[in-house]
């Protein structure tokens, strides 16, 4: 009896949390202008796929080109959170690593650093970063957009932690068979740490996909917009088209959606330290 | 240099150099550029640049708009904190429980909505408060509640995008709170329990204590997040009805990037840092009172 009362209420809970993005999908199936009509409808009249349309692909008007430019923004998106990931793996988990388990002067001193500026907000450093990235000529184009995002301190902490749990002898082991620092690195510790390699791959791509403030101020040209930035700008003139920025919605979340509930092992262990059991 | 030497340099480096370019340089550069009229006219020629020490500080001091931003802020953190924790620990504590089935499906759903756009959403949910065809005033009409001008009235806005955020990050402290959980002492449960402790005393001195330092740790970033809000305004209100949604944050991108005052921006920027800072040594300083730490 408390079993089905207790599952019933968890069941209760996720059903009213996923109820919003279940209805987004729903309704961005709806034909054009059903979603403002009373009562409000819950499911379609007929499943329309014109809104995806109208969205995803590009017609003439008036003799001239129109679209929304959600797929280049989609491509830009993909593009931009791809390289930031890579390149963020490249940069921070070797240094985790180094943090963790290699001996060298500064070390003590470059962790508290590290670990001091968690506590300055990004925002603090937005203004003077614009202005800087200005002078490197570095607004308006993908670089000033992923640079910022490779300054992964939360990354690097994530990792050292991760790789204070490899015994230093086995380490040791391999210096004494003669093995390069390069070496014990891709053939003993990575190998070791995929899992954490993984999660932090997937913490990066998310947190790119989503970032909108950064993307915001340093593009200002139409044709760089990712994601967000060209949603967020849509939705200023297309309040009104309910089921047309659905289906905006849809395209923005379904594919971060989807790569979590693919990983989401990683995600919500790496979150849980590995402390839970089913 | 040793090779280890060599090699930790080697592959710390490199990150070490982007983050002094695009955090600790810039940061320092804040400071600075609070104390100038750095504006449009010096973003053409430096020369134009002036020293006007604290100018920046006293203005926004006299500038009701930023008093606004301030106060929506706070009500932001102080209504949007215990609603985004409360959420999280109670469904943590719901999920906790032995009797319920099917945990791992239950926490992936309801982590879900943490890993989505807040653009996105934010579109989502700006749908869903529809004063006339929104799905939430229709709930509300059915059990006979008159509709609700959610995101155009100044008393509901800063509730509704509330409403908005706990559903959009409760997942992620849940997921903590849930490792949390599962290191309370079931032994000290069991003697709460035979004891003839009650639900709430053996929640009180048994389940708190054990879970204290990670709930200190996410009221300390709860905080800093709903005193950074930002992006759910300017989607869902654009800072309105009559300016209840405009945060500190939002006032500074506007005076940075609208009206580029970016002197007084900056000032902006460097007073968020500090409440940011003073609200963490606080919190830091009770949770050492209270031995969570």
């Amino acid at each position: 009896m408390r079993t089905i009362v207790s599952t019933a209420a968890a069941a209760l809970i996720t059903a009213l949390t996923i109820a919003p993005l279940a209805y987004m999908v729903v309704v961005s199936f709806m034909p054009r202008g059903e979603s403002t009509t009373l009562p409000t409808p819950l499911w379609p009249s007929r499943w329309s796929l014109e809104n995806y349309h109208e969205l995803l692909v590009r017609r003439q008007f008036d003799g001239a080109w129109f679209d929304y430019r959600i797929v280049p923004a989609l491509v830009n998106s993909i593009g931009v959170a791809a390289v930031s990931t890579a390149l963020g793996l490249l940069l921070t988990v070797p240094a985790g690593y180094a943090f963790a388990k290699l001996r060298f002067r500064g070390r003590e001193r470059g962790l508290q650093l590290l670990i001091a500026s968690l506590v300055v907000p990004g925002q603090v450093a937005m203004l003077p970063l614009f202005l800087i990235f200005k002078e490197l000529g570095l607004v308006n184009s993908y670089a000033g957009v992923i640079l910022p995002s490779l300054a992964g301190i939360f990354a690097i902490l994530f990792v050292r932690q991760a790789t204070l749990a490899i015994p230093d002898e086995m380490l040791d082991a391999a210096r004494i068979d003669g093995a390069s620092e390069a070496r014990i690195f891709r053939s003993i510790v990575l190998p070791l740490l995929t899992p954490i390699v993984v999660t932090l791959a997937l913490f990066l791509f998310l947190g790119s996909w989503n970032d909108f403030l950064w993307p915001l101020i340093v593009l200002a040209d139409q044709h760089l917009y990712t994601l967000p930035v060209a949603v967020a700008a849509i939705a200023r003139e297309h309040a009104a088209d309910g089921e047309l920025m659905m289906a905006a919605a849809v395209v923005t979340t379904m594919p971060v959606l989807l790569l979590f509930l693919a990983l989401q092992r990683y995600y919500l262990t790496g979150l849980l330290g590995g402390s839970i059991k089913g | 240099m040793t090779r280890q030497e060599r090699t930790g340099w080697l592959f710390s480096a490199p990150v070490l150099a982007i983050i002094a370019l695009v955090f600790v340089l810039p940061t320092a550069l804040a400071l600075a550029l609070s104390v100038t009229d750095y504006s449009i006219y010096a973003l053409a020629d430096w020369s134009n640049l002036e020293f006007v020490g604290l100018g920046n500080f006293v203005d926004l001091l006299s500038t009701p708009l930023f008093w606004r931003a301030l106060g929506n802020t706070m009500l932001f953190a102080v209504l949007g904190v215990p609603m985004a924790i409360g959420t999280s620990l109670f469904v943590a504590l719901l999920l906790n429980d032995a009797t319920v089935r099917w945990k791992p499906l239950w926490r992936v759903l309801l982590f879900a909505p943490y890993v989505t756009s807040i653009v996105a959403t934010a579109v989502v949910w700006r749908f869903l408060f529809n004063q006339r065809f929104g799905l939430i005033n229709r709930a509300l009409g059915a059990v006979g509640v008159a509709p609700i001008d959610w995101l155009g009235d100044p008393h509901t806005s800063i509730p509704a995008i509330l409403i908005f955020v706990t559903w959009k990050i409760f997942g992620y402290n849940m997921i903590v709170f849930t490792a949390a959980l599962s290191a309370v002492p079931v032994d000290l449960m069991e003697a709460a329990r035979l004891d003839g402790a009650s639900r709430w005393g053996r929640f009180r001195h048994v389940t708190l204590p054990a879970i204290g330092p990670t709930l200190l740790l996410a009221t300390v970033m709860s905080v800093a997040g709903f005193l950074q809000i930002f992006a759910e305004p300017y989607v869902m209100t654009l800072g309105g009805p009559a300016q209840s949604t405009t945060t500190v944050l939002y006032f500074m991108f506007d005076e940075g990037f609208k009206w580029w005052n970016l002197g007084q921006a900056n000032a902006v920027a460097f007073i968020l840092f500090l409440m940011i800072l003073a609200v963490t040594i606080i919190q830091t300083r009770i949770g050492r009172r209270h031995e969570w730490l």
